[in-house]
């Protein structure tokens, strides 16, 4: 440990602090408009696919399509969840499935 | 009581990729602060009140290099940014939730954010305590996945490679989810291909900011222009 413990405590809770303000930022901003504010609503409506997309995203930011798997585990894992998905529409089934043949990809396939 | 216990029932299915994922990343960040020096109370702690895996992640830096808390701030705000699209989308369905409000909020991670926002609880389960449970739920697997790996430290071996991608493809399977009950496709398509763009242009480490405004953009300008071709067709149709 490089701090003292005061100041490993005070990291957290900046840390906690710039989250809860991320968390809590919208809620209160919005607190006092009106209801029937249109655009806040119609950004209530569009925005949950739009930030799906982005989290997905997201979650993809480090694939390397450089090598050395070139992002192919990736992209098959992903192919199978939509196929299996669109067939049998089981989220915990594509979920897992999808978990289990990108491990193995990683693991065994493109080593 | 029993209306409480029917919510957790209800909620619990839900969260399962969230349990798998949560406790593979936890013990993972639980064992990184380990080897780092911060034992389990540390992980304990930090999980329980921040509840934020990527920024607990990046902190580990701000833990073990020269104390800067001004810049753990500022990292954490852009790291964490994308949550404010997570209030914007739930200011409709956090309302009304009372006593539980603050906690929803408190507790609106990605995962919790995308099973609320895909899920409706059935007809005869309590609504606002469905969702409480399913960010308690999420919430108590992150901190007991963190404890546990701060306990095991380096004790385990076995090959979990590549588990992590549990949580991608829980996304993958909401987005897909979104897509077929929708019939709109454009604002999941803005949000893919703005994310796409700025990642390519800004680098994994700064494309979040950037496609956040990219898309509410992008979202502002096409609503602007289904408003006008709305207005064209009724002023046609007179």
């Amino acid at each position: 440990m490089n701090l003292a413990p005061f100041q490993a405590l005070l990291i957290i809770g900046m840390v906690t602090l710039g989250t809860m303000i991320t968390r809590f930022l919208p809620f209160l901003i919005f607190k006092g408009l009106k209801a029937n504010n249109s655009y806040l609503s119609y950004l209530g409506q569009v925005l949950p696919y739009s930030a799906i997309g982005l989290l997905v995203v997201y979650c993809l930011k480090s694939v390397n399509f450089k090598g050395p798997a070139y992002g192919n585990p990736e992209v098959v894992a992903i192919i199978c969840i939509i196929i299996l998905h669109n067939w049998k529409e089981n989220t915990l089934l594509s979920i897992g499935a999808g978990t289990v043949i990108y491990m193995v990809l990683v693991q065994a396939v493109f080593v | 009581m029993h209306e409480k216990i029917k919510a957790l029932k209800a909620a619990f299915p839900h969260t399962i990729p969230v349990l798998a994922g949560f406790t593979f990343i936890g013990i993972a960040f639980g064992i990184l602060m380990n080897s780092k020096g911060y034992g389990v109370g540390w992980t304990f702690l930090f999980s329980l009140l921040t509840f934020a895996g990527s920024a607990q992640y990046m902190a580990i830096t701000f833990l073990t290099s020269v104390f800067n808390p001004v810049s753990a701030l500022l990292m954490t705000l852009m790291v964490n940014a994308r949550h404010l699209f997570y209030g914007i989308s739930m200011l409709d369905k956090y309302k009304g939730t009372g006593k539980l409000k603050p906690y929803l909020i408190f507790g609106l991670c990605d995962e919790t954010f995308s099973i609320l926002c895909s899920t409706e609880p059935p007809e005869d389960v309590n609504r606002h305590w469905f969702m409480f449970f399913v960010t308690m739920l999420d919430h108590s697997y992150w901190v007991l996945g963190s404890a546990l790996g701060g306990l095991l430290g380096s004790l385990v071996s076995f090959n979990t490679k590549g588990l992590d991608f549990v949580l991608t493809a829980l996304f993958v399977v909401i987005f897909v989810g979104q897509w077929k009950t929708q019939q709109d496709h454009q604002p999941a398509v803005i949000g893919v291909f703005c994310s796409l763009v700025c990642l390519v242009v800004f680098g994994p480490g700064n494309f979040i900011i950037p496609s956040m405004l990219a898309i509410l953009a992008v979202l502002t300008i096409s609503r602007k222009g289904s408003a006008e071709k709305k207005g064209l067709t009724e002023v046609e149709g007179r």
